[in-house]
């Protein structure tokens, strides 16, 4: 009984997750698709919040659904909502089908006989909050690779700024649309 | 598990969902009135005054109202994200008030109940964080499926307005975490007790400054999160007939309107639970400190509600350049600036 | 049943084979953006797992999947500002139709 309502918790983020990435796939609406990609990032952040990383499960709620979900909304509706059109020349349809089950039924016996170097379920610790060691670990052991990654969002930030500009002079950066 | 255990976590926490559930939903249907009320005071009126005495009976006449008002779809729009958006408004609105907490621990019948929460989470703050990120959402898709430009406009203005305010509202939430150390509200709510000195809002640790900057800056940036004048564009009616909701009527009209009161609350209880020393009462001496602290944590709430509404009274609406940037020159650059005081105190102070 | 690391790895294949799916059969310019992200966050998954499986291992899984989420935040604004700029330029985003350097 104990161990059962974890498992079915689970298998229920897993067909959340899954279900909605296959919608996102095979929806012949990009906003649909957008909307459908909302429920996989939040399956994503429970099952993280599942395995005992809650900072990282509830960043992937604040960047993923909260930032980089609603850009690509953006993107959508800037671009104009051209599905009728762009949507009915998917190419290679039934090729990328085949590669996918190629690539599955090779790959799933695989990593279900690969020995890996876990430890069973039943021997691991108790989860812990982690806040408090990964914000040790990025100011110690990590602390090269956050000062690159602030630099590098420095560098992402100007640089979409300067993109998106283009050669219409509006004065935000965001309106672009303006010229199409 | 045993069944007394069950018993004892279980009980207190469904007790108190319901509860503060309830209450939530009682106080958005009178908060309605009270802005009336206000409102018309504001304006040499009266404001309602027909329905029952003193007006008191008229949020169940207008509930009433929108109940049987014909529930229309328009033919151009998406119907499942038409009838999803405003389930996802008032879902996210009412989830961020999960982990605020009301008052001070609590016993009832010899059961332990905790803090007045609902969960007390070790990630209490990013998980509000995470949910008002959220609410984007409801909005937007309002806007998009609604099939019509106004409302189309509205939903872009709405989202972009949101995440640019974002910013600001996390960052000036930073200062309080630098100087508490924890997420956890029901910590930072006990880290501020023993008088409104202690308050993050006035800490003397920094002098004052830090926390009264960021208490503004979370005021003015939770004005724009929650689409209130001067920050309503989203709603604009002069120049976008009514925004993302143009198109909605009857109750899924009432799901977002309940969704913005609720928002409301929700913003008031976090600046409260933050910076004003949430449930402690600001003198800590005997005729203070015997009232409950859910009635301080109230009273601190519902003053901020009334700033809320005193301003919409007051100010014009902003022009949407203009609001730009604002939250972009001018809040987001504060905010950083006083990211760095209060590392710069909290290092003077010598608490790292 | 309990579950093991099998089980992530399982889902997170399938989550990286529709985002290689979605790449490869779109050519909606958002949509492929879409499918990086679905790819990035399998990735994301196994790190978390392996993290939860292996516990000697001093959350670097979890850190590293922090600056996985980082570099996704940075990916998916510069291409965004890029598909903008396509879009100006040529006003559609269909990505077999942008071929003036074919020549």
């Amino acid at each position: 009984m104990d161990a059962l309502l974890p498992s079915l918790l689970f298998y229920a983020f897993a067909g959340v997750i899954l279900g909605s990435a296959a919608f996102t796939a095979f929806a012949r609406d990009i906003v649909h698709a957008a909307f459908s990609l909302l429920f996989t990032f939040f399956g994503l952040a429970c099952l993280y919040l599942y395995l005992g990383a809650d900072f990282v499960g509830l960043s992937q709620v604040v960047i993923y659904v909260g930032g980089i979900l609603v850009l690509l909304l953006f993107g959508v509706m800037f671009t104009g909502h051209q599905t009728q059109e762009t949507e009915k020349r998917t190419v290679n349809f039934y090729w990328g089908l085949a590669l996918i089950a190629l690539l599955g039924a090779g790959m799933v016996p695989a990593l279900l006989k690969a020995p890996w170097a876990v430890k069973s379920a039943a021997e691991l610790p108790e989860a812990k909050s982690t806040i408090s060691s990964i914000a040790t670990l990025l100011m110690t052991d990590y602390l090269l690779p956050f000062e690159i990654a602030s630099l590098l969002l420095l560098m992402a930030l100007i640089g979409a700024v300067v993109i998106a500009r283009g050669e219409t002079k509006t004065d935000e950066g965001e309106s672009p649309e303006t010229s199409a | 598990m045993t069944d007394s255990h069950l018993f004892n976590v279980l009980v207190p926490s469904l007790l108190k969902m319901v509860v503060i559930f309830h209450v939530l939903l009682g106080v958005v249907a009178y908060l309605v009135l009270v802005e009336r009320k206000l409102l018309g005071r504001f304006q040499q009126r009266v404001g309602p005054t027909r329905v029952g005495p003193w007006g008191l009976l008229q949020p169940i006449a207008d509930g009433l109202k929108l109940f049987l008002k014909e529930d229309i779809i328009p033919t151009k729009a998406d119907r499942v994200l038409f009838i999803a958006a405003p389930l996802i408004s008032m879902i996210t609105a009412l989830l961020a008030m999960a982990v605020i907490p009301f008052g001070p621990r609590f016993e009832l019948f010899g059961i332990d109940f905790g803090y007045l929460q609902i969960a007390d989470v070790n990630v209490g703050l990013l998980y509000i964080f995470g949910i008002t990120s959220l609410g984007v959402y409801g909005i937007f898709l309002a806007g998009w499926s609604s099939g019509n430009k106004y409302s189309l406009i509205g939903g872009l203005r709405s989202s972009a307005q949101m995440i640019s305010y974002e910013l600001t509202l996390g960052l000036s939430v930073i200062v309080i975490l630098m100087a508490c150390g924890s997420l956890r509200m029901s910590q930072i709510a006990e880290s501020q007790g023993d008088g409104f000195w202690n308050w993050w809002i006035f800490s003397t640790q920094w002098y004052f400054i830090p926390g009264l900057i960021g208490f503004f800056l979370y005021l003015i940036s939770a004005f724009a999160e929650t689409n209130r004048l001067p920050f309503d564009l989203p709603e604009a009616e002069t120049e976008l007939v009514s925004g993302y909701n143009t198109e909605y009527s009857s109750m899924k009209f009432a799901m977002f309107f309940m969704a913005e009161y609720v928002n409301i609350i929700t913003v008031c209880s976090i600046a409260t639970t933050l910076f004003l020393g949430a449930w402690h009462s600001p003198l800590p001496f005997a005729p203070f400190t015997s009232v409950p602290g859910v009635i301080w944590f109230l009273a601190k709430v519902f003053s901020l509600v009334f700033v809320f509404i005193w301003i919409r009274a007051t100010l014009p609406r902003f022009r949407y350049d203009q609001l730009m940037h604002f939250g972009w020159k001018v809040l987001l650059p504060l905010a950083l600036v006083n990211i760095l005081l209060a590392a710069a105190g909290l290092i003077a102070a010598g608490s790292f | 049943m309990t579950i093991g690391i099998e089980h992530y790895l399982v889902v997170s294949l399938v989550l990286f084979l529709l985002g290689l799916f979605i790449v490869v059969t779109h050519r909606n310019g958002v949509r492929i953006l879409m499918g990086v992200e679905l790819i990035l966050n399998s990735a994301n998954l196994n790190f978390v797992a392996f993290n939860r499986y292996m516990p000697d291992s001093a959350l670097s899984g979890n850190v590293f999947a922090i600056f996985v989420i980082i570099l996704a935040a940075a990916e998916a604004v510069v291409a965004l500002a890029i598909v903008l700029a396509v879009y100006q330029q040529f006003s559609t985003i269909h990505m077999d139709e942008i071929s003036n350097m074919k020549h």
